[in-house]
């Protein structure tokens, strides 16, 4: 079987011979040329000492330091290092019992017999100090410097997260990460694990056979400095933090503040939170455990994770998706006889003057003017039928970040709940809606889920008379640039500037109006500042309804823009609207005057049932 | 029938059988050495990772021994055959496997792990030799050519979704089978520079390498090129292009990127040239920008899939061996800590059993893919070379056979033999001392490993069985 290609043996053959002498050459060089990775004869054992670097700190918007570092001390042990040692010597000073210190070793040697484990993590200094004077006679213990997250105000958990340690999954998916590790387990900690971790370092040691180390392992050569973590500073304002916090303590619900002009978040709050310090340290899984069992969820972040269906703070939206439709105009009027009445459908509203124009009807929140609104966008006749007028609403509400999740860096975030006109489909058959069987939507009950930040991000978008920015929670991180194409990327909503100002109008006058014209959030007035608001009550199936508010202020270039969320708080203007408003005085003038308001919200407790006031 | 086996037994090459039973030995012996300890019982202890490879072993000289009985013409009447029944556990894997270190590539069965890619590289050698001993296929023809590479590829894109980056890049060593039957040099020749090019994108920007093609391009054309005018002109209107391009940006302050700016004087010029080549004829200047334009399209398409479609630990072995990037505790860590195994090694080693580097979890995975790091540290280079020159001993003998075969279709199996050991070997010790990525595949014979020991002894044994028969056959 000669043929013309026979000679190409020669070629294979070669490349064969040739690649073996890079093999050979290689393998000499690096057995036999470079002492550099040669060890001395006595069976000496290299111990790889990781260096951890200390994890970045982080600050709140105003510069204030809000987690930092301690150190903490973890006993290693090295299981094929170990030898016969005093048990109870050593049971003493580390006050445990017999069994349990032969288990942990046993779990040691389990994972590996020449990787260090921690035997035991955070021992005290006092222990530490007296256990290094011991050590020399406890080969294959050895103790290892690490550190542990602080709080200096025991405030904003659910913004902060926790550290926590590697589980296996990400051992597993991640060669960076070693048994015993910590890792960012939610909020900043997780979405910035990368920056705030640093870089591990490695000190390599040459030990012998009774636990001394007798130097570093080639001078050092081949050690790994650690890079320290990163610095972050967040976009929170600590004390309206904690003032948000004081405000919510004893009830159920969240408040988000953003500046409209950035998307930064101000403050976050979930209620019932948790102490950030209580998830540190030695004491960590057992507090763990009890605020996983606890009934009422403080690990739970409301403000991302929770939706309510958004209640008469949805009237805004529909006013506005009216105006751009051009079903509706400002000056548009309905009556309205204590309600709406059509086909056997009654929508109650409670009374006032009558006809109202489209700011009136948003000062008073009148639930008649928005069927109306309601059902003439979805009958308009630009569509072809209920299907696609229904799809173009969705369509204006996906271009206010509902139905997705919309922060740049909160892990966790619920994407919320917008119908699409298939799921009617589902429910009634093809043919079997109309605007009317949706009418609940007019007035923002039904089928919506919404979250507190989409609430918030909704009334940036009015502050803003347009737009959006993407909410988030670093502002800067020290040796990063910091990626401005996804933070000052303006989102438009499919809503003109113009059409913003009617219903602006309405909201400054429902916290403004003047006496008797029906305002619904008077409550939330404060002296020299315009607040524009909504107030709004989401129906709950379970109990009582909750209280919902939104505002923004000053009316002209606003700084804030809030939602707040007081679960079965009642009507919006009871609970949420005095708190938004003792926020946004507390932002904007940096202390509260309204004592009587402070002092009411204060005692009031919905939790244990003992309502004041 | 009597005497035909009896003719087959003494036919059988038995330098390969020393061989392959010597590469045996060595493995179980430093698999006991990488994992004894003081826990293990006997040498048959079966919890014990070289109690199950004793086991694996008797299993493997059983099925070689059923490899030999069976007539050596039903491994080609059948090939197609098995090469279909391979495939049906590749994608059942993909949905019934369990998923380990993020790879879907295993069934498990209680305490029995069982890996259908070790066997798929076999019968890919099967099936690519029945497909070109067919008369009138010449792999000059396009579509032939095609046919081959599917057969190929087919299997490696089956592995490559379990993901195994490693067990597929096997198949790409199967080319040197081609080039043996008579793949035409182009097509290895671009192959070379297109390697290059790669290895040139994940090192420098892809700036450096587009100005570097762009000049290289020029010098070459400048010595192709008789006629010096038609040079000159061609590098006056690429810089007057570019300056223009560059000061309309500059003027309308366009934020227009560098890359960009690049490519657009490349088809300007392209333009122009290929104008005046058409009335000049100019025979080599379309050659040459099309190459020109191909490479530059090429480094564009690398640099995008490396740094998006790549998994980030993927991008980050490639990056520590190229030194781009150290990381001590990440994937450097590995390679580091197996290199210092080796180097401590010295010429003669530190003696069985008496390793300490590669004793549990220093190094990774230090039975299977990392058994070289044993080797090296407790035999030294002397043991290490040896390890090398039984490996090169092996290749050449079945370079040598397969040459001496027959039949197309055993001289083309022999070579797919060839070439799988050939990737394997170097690939898995280049890893080892730190010439090649941690890509993940084991030495064959030597590796821990009941699914690849029975994987390369199949493969193994159905060439010798061919060869056996190389006679009988004419
Ligand atoms: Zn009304």
């Amino acid at each position: 079987m000669k043929n013309q290609f026979e000679n190409r043996k020669f070629v294979v053959g070669g490349l064969l011979i040739l690649f073996a002498l890079v093999l050979l050459v290689k393998l000499f060089s690096l057995q036999i040329i470079k002492t550099s990775y040669r060890l001395s004869a006595d069976n000496n054992v290299l111990r790889y000492v990781p260096q951890f670097p200390a994890r970045g700190l982080i600050f709140d918007r105003n510069g204030e330091l809000i987690v930092y570092n301690e150190a903490a001390y973890d006993l290693m042990v090295v299981p094929s290092q170990l030898s016969a040692f005093d048990t109870t010597d050593l049971c003493n000073l580390l006050s445990m019992d017999k069994t349990s210190l032969e288990t942990k070793i046993q779990e040691a040697k389990d994972y590996s017999t020449f990787i260090p484990s921690p035997l035991l993590k955070q021992i005290s200094s006092i222990t530490y100090a007296r256990l290094q004077e011991k050590l020399f006679r406890l080969p294959g213990f050895y103790v290892q410097t690490r550190t542990l997250r602080k709080y200096s105000r025991d405030i904003s958990s659910h913004i902060l997260g926790y550290v926590g340690e590697v589980s296996d999954k990400v051992i597993n998916e991640d060669p960076y990460y070693k048994l015993g590790d910590y890792i960012g387990i939610s909020g900043i900690e997780k979405s910035y694990e990368k920056v705030l971790r640093g870089k591990k370092g490695v000190n390599i040691f040459l030990v012998d056979v009774h636990n001394r180390i007798k130097g570093p392992y080639q001078n050092g050569r081949h050690d790994e400095l650690p890079v320290v973590g990163s610095n972050l500073t967040a976009t929170f304002d600590a004390d309206l933090q904690a003032y948000g916090e004081k405000l919510m303590e004893n009830k159920t619900g969240s408040i988000v503040a953003l500046e409209p002009s950035s998307g930064e978040v101000l403050a976050m709050i979930s209620a019932p939170s948790y102490k950030p310090s209580l998830l540190i340290g030695r004491i960590r899984s057992l507090n763990y455990l009890n605020l996983l069992q606890d009934t009422l969820k403080p690990l739970f972040n409301r403000a991302l994770m929770a939706s309510y269906p958004p209640g008469s703070t949805f009237k805004t939206i529909n006013g506005l998706i009216g105006l751009q439709e051009k079903v509706l105009f400002p000056r548009s009027e309905y009556y309205c006889d204590l309600g709406y009445y059509a086909r056997g459908i009654y929508v109650g509203c409670h009374n006032h003057y009558s006809p109202l124009d489209l700011t009136r009807a948003v000062q008073n929140s009148c639930n008649a003017y928005f069927c109306n609104v309601f059902r003439n966008i979805l009958d308009s006749r630009q569509y072809s039928d209920i299907h696609e007028s229904f799809e173009s609403w969705r369509n204006h509400l996906l271009s206010f970040g509902f139905g997705q999740t919309i922060s740049l860096d909160f892990p966790n975030e619920l994407k919320g709940f917008i119908p699409k006109s298939s799921y009617y489909d589902r429910y009634y058959g093809k043919t079997g809606w109309s605007s009317l069987t949706l009418i609940s939507l007019a007035i923002g009950q039904g089928e919506l889920g919404i979250t507190p930040l989409q609430m918030a991000n909704m009334t940036a978008v009015i502050a803003n008379r347009g737009y959006y920015f993407s909410p988030h929670i670093a502002k800067n991180i020290d040796g990063l640039e910091e990626d401005q194409e996804k933070t000052e990327l303006k989102h438009f909503t499919s809503i003109d500037s113009i059409n913003f100002t009617a219903i602006i109008e309405g909201m400054d006058l429902a916290v403004n109006g003047a006496p008797g014209t029906g305002s619904t959030a008077r409550i939330a007035r404060i002296d020299s500042i315009t607040v524009c608001g909504k107030t709004g009550t989401a129906e709950n199936p379970h109990g009582e309804d909750h209280s919902l508010f939104l505002a923004f202020a000053p009316k002209d270039n606003p700084k804030i823009a809030i939602v707040v969320v007081v679960e079965n708080g009642g009507f919006g203007s009871t609970y949420a609207a005095p708190i938004a408003s003792l926020m946004i005085e507390k932002y904007l003038k940096g202390s509260v005057n309204r004592k009587w308001i402070e002092d009411y919200i204060l005692k009031t407790d919905l939790i244990h049932g003992q309502k004041e006031n | 029938m009597v005497r035909r086996r009896i003719n087959i037994v003494s036919n059988l090459d038995w330098v390969i059988i020393g061989i392959y039973l010597s590469l045996i030995i060595i493995g179980w012996l430093n698999i006991y050495s990488a994992e004894f300890n003081e826990s293990g019982k006997s040498v048959f202890d079966l919890s014990q990772r070289y109690g199950k490879q004793l086991l694996w072993i008797m299993a493997a000289l059983v099925i070689s021994i059923i490899i030999i009985i069976i007539d050596s013409r039903f491994y080609q009447y059948f090939a197609s055959l098995l090469y279909g029944l391979v495939i049906i556990p590749l994608i059942l894997v993909l949905v019934l496997g369990t998923e380990i270190h993020g790879s879907r590539s295993w069934f498990v069965f209680g305490n029995f792990h069982f890996q259908p890619s070790e066997f798929a590289k076999c019968v890919t050698g099967l099936a690519l030799a029945r497909y070109l001993c067919l008369p009138n296929i010449k792999l000059q023809n396009f579509r032939h050519l095609l046919l081959s590479l599917a057969i190929i590829v087919f299997p490696g894109i089956l592995i490559m979704l379990q993901p195994d980056t490693g067990s597929t890049l096997v198949y790409a060593s199967l080319i040197i089978v081609l080039y043996r039957e008579g793949l035409p040099a182009i097509y290895v020749i671009v192959g070379i520079i297109l390697t290059l090019l790669f290895l040139f994108t994940l090192i420098f920007d892809k700036l450096y390498i587009i100005i570097a093609l762009i000049i290289l391009v020029f010098i070459f054309y400048f010595f192709i090129e008789k006629r010096k005018r038609f040079f000159f002109t061609g590098i006056t209107v690429f810089i007057i292009t570019g300056g223009l391009i560059w000061l309309i940006s500059l003027i309308l302050s366009l934020n227009i990127s560098i890359y960009f700016m690049i490519m657009l004087t490349l088809v300007i010029t392209g333009i122009i040239y290929s104008i005046l080549s058409y009335r000049y004829k100019l025979k080599y200047i379309m050659l040459v920008f099309v190459f020109l334009i191909g490479s530059v399209t090429f480094t564009f398409s690398v640099d995008y899939v490396v740094h998006n479609v790549l998994k980030e630990h993927q991008q980050k072995r490639i990056n520590v061996l190229l030194g781009l990037d150290s990381d001590p505790l990440g994937s450097g860590y590995n390679i580091n800590q197996s290199k210092i195994a080796i180097g401590s090694g010295g010429m003669l080693g530190k003696g069985y059993l008496r390793g300490t580097q590669t004793k549990f979890n220093f190094v990774p995975e230090q039975s299977t893919d990392f058994i070289f790091c044993t080797i090296g540290e407790e035999w030294g280079f002397a043991g290490g070379a040896f390890v090398v020159i039984l490996f090169v001993s092996l290749l050449l003998r079945i370079l040598y056979l397969a040459e001496q075969q027959r039949t197309r279709f055993s001289r083309i199996y022999g070579y797919s033999v060839f070439s799988i050991l050939l990737f394997h070997f170097l690939v898995n010790i280049g890893m080892t001392i730190g010439l090649f990525p941690v890509i993940g595949i084991p030495l064959p014979f030597i590796s821990y490993g009941g699914s690849s020991l029975w994987g390369f002894t199949i493969l193994l044994f159905i060439f010798l069985r061919l060869n056996a028969s190389r006679t009988e056959f004419l």
